[in-house]
């Protein structure tokens, strides 16, 4: 089965959706990703998902859960890049991803961490 | 039906074009005061339709029954008069007048053909109003529907119309909403807005609602869902130009808008975007 990767930034973490998410790639990526959290002691999480185009209930309620676990690890979590119908999709299913920080494109994605002012304590 | 058919062949065979100018003279003659009736095209119009009446009749289309495949030219004939009628503005009794003015030259030719039995005479006389009748009400239901064309072509229209996205600054984008909101409304604003959004990278979009008469928990339930999506987006948004009789009914209905930057102007909501964006406007001293 194909697996996201998860990459090392620093102290964050990036993430980048470059193909359709099946369910069960969704819930290995969860399952990396805390480990790896965990692993690494990671402060900020980012996840690019400017490539996916299609999103369900369950994509949306596990983008949520990485938000959630994230931040009971003690790291901020942001999306980036959404697609407009990924937006649209998301309101109409009443998803409105509470707690979730949302940036336009990776770059700004990256300065919201910074701003946070965590990232820059270990180099 | 056969017999008919013949009886109403010879009629056309006979002399189509005075069928055809005595069809037109009839037109004229009963035409309302305005004089509509006759168009320019009144001529090519009746010729076509004879020519297609013709047709379904030798082809022994039977005349009690207009749905007939038979009658399908003539059918699509009357379907264009009615449309080419509809975008000419012309009304709706003058298009269905046009086609029944062809009853006089039909039973005037009918009445040259079987004078001389008078109960054939009002047996085919029957036939040919009941046919005529449909014929014209054939002509309104088309005409109708390509009026209704046009008006949901102008809807459409107007919808792309009334949506604009503007850019107000460096990564500002404002939206001034005119008219009444609706789901299919709302929708397009949302799409287009957030499509502006991704494509310039603008971090703040401002609506403006100055020009929506009236606020319902409809309309609060579509804003609230465009400021989500563009907050999902990672971008932020502020609702301005809320009127005092507005900021009322949102408040009376309960309409929950905490969380919302909300503006009494766009030029209020422009200045906060300034701000944020690093500005600051002064004025020179002169």
């Amino acid at each position: 089965m194909e697996r996201i990767p998860v990459l090392r930034m620093g102290r964050v973490l990036l993430v980048t959706i470059q193909v359709d998410l099946q369910d069960q790639m969704a819930l290995q990526l969860q399952d990396d990703l805390s480990a790896k959290i965990e692993q690494t002691g990671a402060t900020g999480v980012l996840i690019d998902i400017s490539a996916l185009e299609i999103v369900d209930s369950f994509i949306g309620r596990m983008l949520a859960g990485i938000s959630g676990i994230a931040r009971v690890l003690d790291a901020t979590t942001v999306v980036v890049g959404m697609q407009p119908a990924v937006a649209i999709t998301l309101v109409e299913l009443g998803l409105s991803l509470e707690g979730v920080r949302t940036a336009l494109d990776v770059e700004r994605g990256m300065a919201l961490l910074r701003a946070d002012g965590r990232d820059t304590l270990d180099d | 039906m056969q017999i008919e058919n013949s009886a109403f062949e010879r009629v056309l065979d006979a002399d189509p074009a005075a069928f055809v100018a005595d069809w037109l003279n009839e037109v004229r003659a009963s035409a309302s005061s305005s004089g509509a009736g006759a168009s320019a095209t009144g001529d090519a119009d009746a010729r076509g339709l004879v020519e297609a009446l013709r047709a379904g009749v030798r082809g022994g289309a039977p005349l009690g029954r207009f749905d007939d495949a038979g009658w399908q030219s003539l059918r699509e004939g009357l379907a264009s008069l009615s449309a080419s009628r509809a975008a000419q503005g012309a009304s709706a009794g003058d298009t269905s007048h046009f086609v029944m003015a062809v009853k006089r030259p039909l039973v005037l030719g009918l009445q040259r053909q079987v004078g001389d039995d008078p109960q054939k005479l009002f047996d085919l006389m029957w036939l040919v109003s009941t046919f005529v009748d449909k014929m014209a009400q054939w002509t309104s239901g088309t005409f109708q529907k390509s009026r209704e064309e046009v008006i949901r072509r102008q809807q459409e229209e107007l919808l792309e119309l009334s949506t604009p996205v503007v850019k107000l600054w460096e990564g500002v984008l404002a939206v001034p909403m005119i008219g009444t909101l609706d789901s299919s409304r709302t929708q397009i604003v949302m799409e287009s807005l957030l499509q502006r959004i991704v494509e310039t990278g603008s971090e703040l979009a401002i609506i403006d609602i100055t020009g929506v008469p009236t606020v319902d928990t409809l309309v609060a339930q579509h804003l609230l869902k465009t400021v989500t999506a563009i907050r999902l987006m990672g971008a932020d948004c502020i609702i301005s130009g809320i009127r005092p009789q507005i900021a009322q009914t949102i408040v009376h209905l309960g309409i929950d808008l905490q969380g919302i930057v909300t503006k009494a102007t766009l030029a209020d909501a422009l200045a906060v975007a300034i701000r944020r964006a690093g500005f600051t406007v002064t004025r020179e001293k002169r």
